[in-house]
């Protein structure tokens, strides 16, 4: 049987229906058909599925999606804001912070989250932080730097 | 293509050596990329896979009737429902498989032969439906022991486990039944002389674990039969053209009867070569109708896709008190898995390929055991076979007191240089990445022994006294190929250029080819659009491995330019009304011999429909003809050694490689920098970690412990430009090289931190504590 | 397919109500990071005794789950469901109780510290837990709440096995009350893992130690091991080691042994036996050393 789900999704009241086993990644890949969060491990291991809940990002594939009643979800999509790209967007494409791409979008909303918090990381801060999200292309070198980069700009910036 | 290399010249670029934003980058920082696992389609069903519990088993029986019953299960396969097969050879890109073989490792024939083999698909309306059904499908197993050890497996009286298998023993047919699927050796010189001429000789032996290539994007495939006998199939692959092939093989159907749509690529290393899901989503949908999508989860990519092989390597060289190396041998068991197919050749190829040694003796072995299949490695065979040479090399640079970049001077492979498997090699730049290194400050600075900022996480108060320090050097080689590419161009009226291409694109590719186009017309980067399509709209191009997409493709597209090129003079000399030979080009503006006239190229392009129509061409090149550039870097590595835990720090990582000409040297020092985090991942920790039931315990991101961000430092990459002969601006493969050296140069570091050395992978806080507790008492 | 309900309660006696009427297929949900793995792989049945679990009770609505009460005077309340980076961000924490935060902050990732709690730590009960050694050694008390009342149990007591807790079904763990530091007093978590993060502990070492007002010698200690038998222990003998001593390295080093004694380690593939019983001795000294000069600086 499923359940009805109202939540607010990247700043859009949005309503589903969904199973209470299923995850909140499953509800937003499979019910709501946003696949920018992806798939790596659906046990908490490897953040390509990292969302923000009320602000606080978490593995979206360890949230049950019923837990988002009533609450706000930032994705990936909700990233760029009126056709603009977030700064640190542009700092991945910038610093070629990513190859195959497919833990982009975790990274992204992870050090969105970063910058929210600490406006103006140190690189042990950004590592520490970004620990949770792995990468098998880059050996993070570029990763990092593009976040540091993005850090005046996305504090200032917007 | 013709080999004429005019056009650019080596040194005055204005694409080439910038970098410019990847065409396909805002579609991937914006989520709106689509991988395999994105794919939606109306009537889509879900499949899933059952996957046998035991290392070793005989399959008695497959019922399947209590899931089939299930409301929501559409479909059950098993390996008879592939058409015979017989004992035809499929070509991978990277090596050829017995295509019974390629059968049986999608889904099981007689035997389960290792844990996490796939046994039956099933495919029904909903995931959870397919998952709950896999439950009811009842397996009867004749548990059987497994052999899970390569050296164990090459013994008689071993549990076998292809009961047919003869051993390919220096192209003679062995005559009983064993796991040794081949014996190959490769000679040079005469090794007795060789250490008769040694002063002293070094004789190591040297494990390596399994390890996988941990791409983050999970195995994924889907497949719809439609009722004419059309297969589409949708999935991650590092080439759609070998998915075509494969399946093709195995379902026994005409190539022309399966298009391939690579979608985007999560990752793949070379593990992405082989097919596992696509075959069976495609039998799912011919007993359905429908089209059937298919997902692995974690514990499957690790338990049933190829890892790279465990090995035991031996290695003996001879060495003269003033550094030179007078002989050189090698043994060498790889572990193939369950099926024949290790790159114990790869191996047996770089072993010793930085060096020039008169003598060498090299003999490789095949080796199936309870593990699945081994697949590519970013540089199959190499790294395991490098932390072998590198460690012996070490220790002859301490005997003889010279230092290690010395003696990779003094040993080190050159134009001229003949490998032992034969090729005399062309002009290489190892000696260069040698000099690069040593140049490096890295090579004369202190050691760094501040806290680095991953080590934060250590005990507040620091235990300065028991943190020992140490620098490491290995070198690396890998021999990139070349294989068969196509692309076609059109230009379109604004001036800009659609480049469509076979190569799919698993780290930016389609900008490092675009960007050689572009070079070629004069024309900015921005103004290339490339695409990757499916196998019925490009002609045939071989996998995204092997280095050689920048290479070969690259070829297709300068050629395909070229191309363009002419037929825009052509039409520019139409416009004019004059010869072709009356016009001249340059950098993308076309000029009338006798002045007066000119038109850029997007001038031109607006003009087209005036003068002829649309410009078109297509190209496909077989690039080994061109010569592949071989690759080698040289490594310097400090690590810090916590002598209380045996927890080993990496402070600092230079890696300087020859990579020819860098085309988007941003993406090439990302191909270093990737390669080196693998290489430091195999080196300290990873490994497949199995029980006595030859069950893998590790089977997930958690335990299987690759590097986070938090584990590695900055990786500087040193480019060093050699060009490549046998491509027009210099191309080397690049994407290899990195991950070889850095298990030895590791290796290297912790012996000078703490005085003993460690020969086995990976150098685990365990295996550090106790060679450091061994040395002490 | 089998049916999952999932309830969202508001308050405790509904929470107690719906887990009582539901018995032990019910299973509580603070931040999920154990619960909704362990419900995808199938592996909570064996934990039931066979049983599938049908309804999923969302705690993170009911206030004395989330409360988080800092107190020098009356002490830490935390709230079970309480996540671990609310722990650590809390500036009073931070000041009082750096052991509890020592902890809370190297719990997986950020992720799964916006999420994982210290009750569903204890919950969980995984021999490995980083949670429990802090709070084992800082003397905290449980409150759990059942169809019968409410009944308050130290902390010690709670785990029985790996993943196995002395709750019986109805009831709930509510809070974790942590005693206001005792002055000069410190204490210190520290764990060993191949990685520096995301992994489970290898061995896990808290540490605490009061000190006379001589700031020198030991008025009270408590070690306690994760990681190392089937729940966390409190090392008794490695605390008479120190108690009444001058804080000294030899005085540490016999505490050391004494925890490499009472270790009951398993080889797997987190760890060699004879690796664990060595980083118990190492990782007690180190994190004496840690709660000595943390006592000294209060």
């Amino acid at each position: 049987m499923k359940s009805h789900l109202t939540f607010e999704l990247n700043g859009e009241a949005t309503e589903t229906f969904c199973e209470p086993r299923q995850s909140l990644l499953e509800v937003l890949r499979d019910e709501l058909k946003l696949t920018g969060s992806k798939e790596g491990c659906n046990n908490g291991n490897c953040g390509a599925c990292s969302v923000l809940l009320d602000g606080r990002v978490v593995n979206s594939c360890i949230v049950f999606g019923l837990e988002a009643q009533g609450r706000k979800v930032t994705t990936i999509e909700g990233l760029a804001e009126g056709g603009t790209l977030h700064p640190l967007q542009q700092k991945f494409l910038e610093h070629a912070a990513l190859q195959c791409g497919i833990c982009t979008p975790g990274f992204l909303v992870a050090a969105k989250a970063l910058l929210d918090v600490h406006p103006h990381p140190t690189e042990a801060q950004a590592r520490a932080w970004l620990a949770g999200n792995l990468c098998r292309c880059t050996g993070y070198d570029k990763i990092i730097r593009a976040v540091l980069d993005a850090a005046p700009s996305a504090s200032g910036g917007k | 293509m013709s080999a004429k290399t005019s056009g650019a010249k080596i040194g005055t670029y204005q694409v080439i050596g910038t970098r410019p934003i990847r065409h396909d980058g805002v579609e991937k920082v914006t989520g709106r990329a689509l991988y395999g696992a994105d794919l939606q389609m109306a009537g889509l069903l879900h499949g899933r896979v059952l996957r046998s519990p035991h290392a070793h088993a005989r399959i008695l029986s497959i019922d399947a009737s209590a899931a089939l019953s299930m409301p929501g299960v559409k479909a059950v396969v098993t390996t008879a429902d592939f058409p015979g097969s017989g004992n035809r050879v499929a070509d991978l890109g990277e090596g050829t498989i017995k295509v019974r073989d390629l059968c049986a490792n999608v889904l099981a024939g007689e035997k389960a032969l290792y844990r996490g083999h796939a046994i039956a698909g099933v495919a029904a309306t909903t995931p959870q439906v397919a998952s709950e059904a896999l439950k009811r499908i009842r397996v009867e197993y004749e548990v059987l022991p497994p052999v899970m050890d390569v050296l164990e497996a090459m013994k008689p009286g071993a549990p076998i486990l292809q009961p047919d298998l003869r051993t390919e023993d220096l192209g003679e047919k062995g005559s009983t039944p064993t796991n040794v699927a081949k014996h190959l050796r490769f000679e040079k010189g005469d090794i007795a002389q060789g250490f008769r001429e040694a002063e002293r000789i070094f004789e190591e032996e040297f494990k390596t674990s399994m390890v996988h290539q941990g791409y983050i994007e999970p195995h994924n495939g889907t497949a719809l039969w439609n009722p004419g006998g059309e297969l589409t199939i949708w999935t991650s692959t590092q080439g759609a053209f070998t998915v075509r092939d494969q399946v093709a093989t195995m379902l026994d159907v005409p190539v022309s009867r399966v298009k391939v749509v690579p979608m985007e690529i999560g990752g793949g290393f070379g593990g992405k070569i082989p097919v596992y899901l696509e075959p069976v989503a495609a039998l799912l949908s011919r007993k359905t109708g429908r089209p059937v999508k298919l997902l692995m989860d974690r514990t499957e990519v690790f338990e049933g896709t190829g890892p790279t092989p465990g090995t035991v390597i031996r290695v003996k060289m001879g060495a003269r008190k003033d550094g030179r190396i007078t002989a050189a041998q090698a043994w060498l068991a790889y572990e193939a898995g369950a099926f024949a197919g290790s790159p114990v050749v790869c191996g047996m190829m770089c072993i010793f390929a930085p060096y020039d040694v008169a003598h060498q003796l090299i003999d490789g072995y095949d080796v199936l055991l309870n593990k699945p299949k081994t697949a590519p490695y970013r540089a199959p065979g190499a790294t395991s076979a490098a932390f072998a040479t590198e460690t012996v090399l070490d220790q002859i640079s301490e005997w003889a007191g010279i230092d290690p970049m010395k003696i990779r001077r003094l040993n080190g492979a050159k134009e001229g240089t003949r490998r032992v498997d034969g090729l005399v090699y062309p002009r290489i730049g190892y000696l260069e990445t040698v000099e690069a290194a040593c140049g490096h400050p890295h090579w004369t600075a202190d050691i760094e022994k501040l806290p680095s900022p991953q080590a934060h996480t250590v005990s507040t108060k620091a235990h300065r006294a028991n943190l020992l320090h140490g620098r490491g050097v290995a070198s690396g080689f890998w021999f990139n190929i070349g294989l068969k590419s196509s692309c076609m161009a059109s230009v379109n009226p604004d001036g800009t250029v659609c480049l469509v291409e076979g190569s799919t694109d698993i780290g930016g590719t389609r900008t490092s080819v675009a960007m050689q186009l572009a070079e070629v017309l004069g024309i900015s980067a921005e103004d290339v659009k490339p695409q990757v399509v499916d196998t019925n709209t490009v002609g045939y191009t071989d996998v995204t491995g092997g280095s050689r997409v920048t290479f070969a493709t690259g070829l297709a597209a300068i050629e395909a330019a070229r191309q363009i090129e002419r037929q825009m003079i052509d039409r520019a000399a139409a416009l004019w009304e004059v010869k072709p030979g009356d016009v001249e080009v340059s950098r993308g503006c076309y000029r009338l011999r006798a002045g007066g006239k000119s038109l850029t190229f997007k001038e031109l392009s607006g003009k087209l429909s005036d003068c002829g129509g649309p410009v078109v061409t297509q190209v496909t090149v077989d690039a080994d003809k061109h010569g592949v550039g071989c690759g080698f870097a040289t490594h310097v590595v400090d690590v810090e050694v916590d002598a209380d835990t045996g927890k080993v720090t990496i402070l600092r990582y230079t890696a300087t490689q020859d990579v020819g000409k860098a085309i988007h040297p941003a993406y090439v020092e990302g191909q270093i920098q990737g390669g080196v985090a693998q290489g430091i991942g195999w080196a300290l920790n990873e490994e497949y970690y199995y029980d006595l039931q030859g069950r893998m315990q590790n089977s997930s991101f958690l335990d299987y412990r690759m590097p986070t961000a938090l584990d590695l430092p900055m990786i500087e990459a040193v480019l060093v430009e050699v060009p490549n002969p046998g491509h027009p601006f210099g191309v080397r493969g690049v994407g290899e090289v990195p991950i070889v050296p850095p298990p030895a140069a590791i290796a290297n570091a912790i012996s000078r931190a703490i005085g003993t050395r460690l020969r086995t992978l990976p150098m685990s806080p365990a295996r550090v504590l106790e060679a450091i507790l061994k040395r002490s008492r | 397919m089998k049916e999952i309900a999932y309830a969202a309660p508001r308050t405790l006696s509904e929470a107690v109500h719906l887990l009582s009427e539901r018995g032990p297929r019910a299973r509580v949900l603070a931040g999920g990071t154990d619960l909704i793995v362990q419900l995808r792989e199938n592996t909570l049945s064996r934990r039931l005794g066979g049983l599938d679990p049908d309804t999923i009770v969302d705690v993170k609505n009911i206030p004395e789950l989330t409360q988080l009460v800092c107190d020098p005077v009356s002490g830490l309340t935390i709230g079970a469901a309480v996540c671990c980076s609310r722990i650590y961000e809390d500036r009073a924490v931070a000041q009082h109780y750096p052991c509890i935060v020592d902890s809370a902050s190297l719990i997986g990732s950020v992720q799964i510290q916006n999420r994982a709690s210290f009750g569903g730590n204890l919950c969980n009960a995984s021999p490995a837990a980083d949670g429990i050694p802090p709070l084992v050694v800082l003397k905290a008390m449980l409150r759990v709440v059942g169809r019968n009342g409410s009944r308050t149990l130290p902390v010690t007591d709670f785990c029985t096995g790996p993943g196995r807790t002395v709750l019986i079904p109805g009831e709930v763990l509510v809070s974790i009350h942590v005693p206001p530091p005792r002055p000069r007093s410190g204490a210190r978590y520290l764990r060993f893992i191949p990685r520096n993060e995301m992994d489970i502990a290898v061995v896990g070492v808290a540490s605490m130690l009061e000190l006379e007002a001589d700031l020198s010698t030991i008025r009270d200690a408590g070690i306690c091991l994760a990681a190392v038998a089937p729940t966390p222990i409190l090392v008794t003998e490695a605390a008479q080691a120190l108690i009444g001593k001058k804080a000294t390295p030899e005085v540490f080093e016999a505490a050391a042994e004494a925890s490499r004694k009472a270790a009951k380690p398993i080889t797997d593939m987190r760890g060699e036996e004879w690796q664990r019983r060595h980083l118990c001795g190492v990782l007690t000294v180190r994190t004496l050393e840690d709660a000595f000069h943390r006592a000294r600086g209060r």
